[in-house]
């Protein structure tokens, strides 16, 4: 039976959905606005008899998460833009030794320190390998707090199945928000996936040496393995690129956007339908994979696309490359920690149409 | 039915707390609700913001840019809050700390002293609740039924005693605006 709807902060959902997902440990450094997250973790993990540290630093964290991975444990750390720039180099060996684990960011303004407001500038950060090497993981942006719970609880699943890291890409207002939320239910850490590839508690179970490395300084085996890894990354493209479209049928215009510019992109659409006017909207659920297949559809029935992001065009480049040339791209952001506002967005569609 | 409210005080007045039981207690009767507050690096003083949606429909942006009634508790939240309340839109004015009136003639007054009715009640700290149900009572968005279950639900059992306090400070603001 579904649970009674709570009212929480996007931060404390995202924490509650990881323990009940079944995190068992959590490394953290604090940052705003992803603070709650962290604050909520160091109750709640202990409280759970789980695993929560507040390391001395981001890249400590991130390393943490790799050992704590590395042993079968579903481990999960958290931060905001420039705490996420520092745990990249932890995310690619993460990526190189095939091991799941849970990152989430919640984005705020950049480059460099940057503010505190909520942006998407990391989009290219996150979907095109923010570290070194030839790499991807999961990227899953939610736009409400019901779907950064349940994108968080599904980041554990997806990154076990897959063997690689999964990161749940918020925002600053998905993190600070209040909504309603109901939570999933509570995984019995005994039904957990085996990993049979773990390293320790080798002498009790009496099984061969496993390694969980990335290093490898035979050129031919390291080829062999980045194809494998991209074989496992082909699969994933053809079977998860996942989105959730409204009134594309009636439209030659679909706004594309994610996360919290999505909300924005709706607004503006409810603005244009009261006046008379079609638009759709196509709203990337997962960023890695991308919804390609479905932006190269459109193109190819001849829609045109205005993307809404909350940067100076990020996204904006996924949809050229799926769209190849076969249509009209016009881009809307506004960035620093500006929010678009529905108003502005609409009035963009009325240019872009002449209306 | 969509209600877009705006939410300004001094920190310390209870904005954030009124923003979140407000949408606390429309979730409770049903419907859809973003509670969204401004967050700052100051540690204190500094005016409190909360952007506040109600809706019996999947609600789109969380930001209110366009407020359809705004709650201003204090003297420096008049021009925020008179700036960008929406044409024929409803300012509710805690009347015991904001002693002018608004520029604005497009849009709806509604004056409360909500510091003077909460001393009557007992404590200037529920001045926020007597907004609350004057808000409730203006804009008819959130009925504030069941009002003592709710706010059991809300509170912390160790708070429960100050429930009565509450609901009578809320009844207080439905009634000054009758």
């Amino acid at each position: 039976m579904a649970e009674e709807k709570r009212l929480m902060k996007g931060n404390d959902a995202i924490g509650e959905a990881a323990i009940r997902a079944g995190c068992t440990a959590y490394f953290g450094y604090p940052i705003t606005p992803q603070n709650e997250l962290t604050a909520y973790m160091a109750k709640n993990m202990i409280d759970n008899k789980r695993t929560f540290i507040q390391a001395e630093s981001e890249v400590a964290a991130i390393n943490m998460v790799y050992g704590a991975a590395a042993t079968g444990a579903r481990a999960m750390t958290s931060s905001s833009s420039p705490g996420i720039s520092l745990k990249q180099e932890g995310i690619s060996y993460a990526c190189g030794a095939d091991l799941p684990l849970v990152v989430v960011n919640v984005m705020r303004s950049g480059p460099g320190l940057g503010g505190i407001v909520p942006s998407q500038a990391d989009y290219f950060q996150s979907t095109r390998g923010g570290g070194h090497g030839d790499y991807y993981h999961f990227v899953l942006a939610p736009k409400s707090v019901q779907e950064a719970a349940d994108l968080t609880y599904e980041a554990f699943d997806l990154a076990d199945e897959w063997r690689m890291p999964a990161m749940v890409l918020a925002d600053g207002l998905i993190g600070q928000m209040m909504e309603g939320v109901v939570l999933p239910e509570k995984r019995d850490l005994s039904k957990l996936p085996k990993k049979p590839w773990a390293v320790g508690h080798q002498g009790e179970l009496k099984r061969p040496i496993n390694h969980v490395t990335s290093i490898n300084l035979v050129p031919q085996e390291l080829e062999a393995t980045v194809k494998a890894r991209f074989e496992r990354y082909a699969k994933i493209k053809a079977s998860l690129q996942r989105f959730e479209e409204l009134n594309i049928d009636k439209s030659d215009l679909v706004l594309v956007a994610y996360g919290t510019a999505s909300r924005i992109a709706l607004g503006a659409l409810e603005l244009a339908k009261a006046d008379g006017i079609n638009v759709g909207l196509l709203r990337p659920i997962t960023l890695w994979p991308y919804p390609e297949k479905r932006v190269s559809e459109l193109a190819q029935q001849g829609k045109r696309f205005l993307v809404v992001e909350m940067s100076m065009g990020q996204m904006v480049e996924d949809v050229r490359l799926a769209v190849n040339g076969r249509a009209q791209i016009d881009f809307y952001g506004r960035t620093g920690g500006m929010i678009p506002t529905e108003d502005e967005v609409y009035a963009e569609i009325r240019r872009i149409l002449k209306k | 039915m969509t209600e877009k409210t705006f939410m300004a005080g001094f920190g310390g007045q209870g904005i954030i707390s009124l923003g979140q039981l407000w949408v606390y207690c429309g979730m409770k009767e049903g419907l859809n609700v973003t509670f969204f507050p401004y967050y700052g690096a100051e540690k204190r003083g500094g005016i409190a913001r909360a952007n506040v949606i109600v809706s019996d429909k999947e609600i789109a942006s969380p930001l209110v840019t366009k407020p359809d009634s705004a709650i201003v508790m204090n003297m420096d939240s008049l021009p925020i809050c008179e700036e960008i309340v929406k044409p024929n839109g409803t300012l509710l004015i805690n009347s015991s700390l904001v002693k002018v009136d608004p520029n604005r003639k497009d849009v709806k007054v509604v004056k409360v002293p909500c510091n003077e009715l909460a001393e009557e009640i007992g404590d200037v700290k529920i001045a926020n609740m007597v907004m609350m149900g004057a808000l409730s009572k203006v804009t008819g968005a959130v009925k504030l039924a069941k009002l003592e279950e709710v706010l059991k639900s809300f509170f912390p059992e160790n708070k429960h005693k100050y429930i009565p306090m509450n609901i009578k400070a809320i009844e207080a603001g439905m009634n000054a605006v009758k």
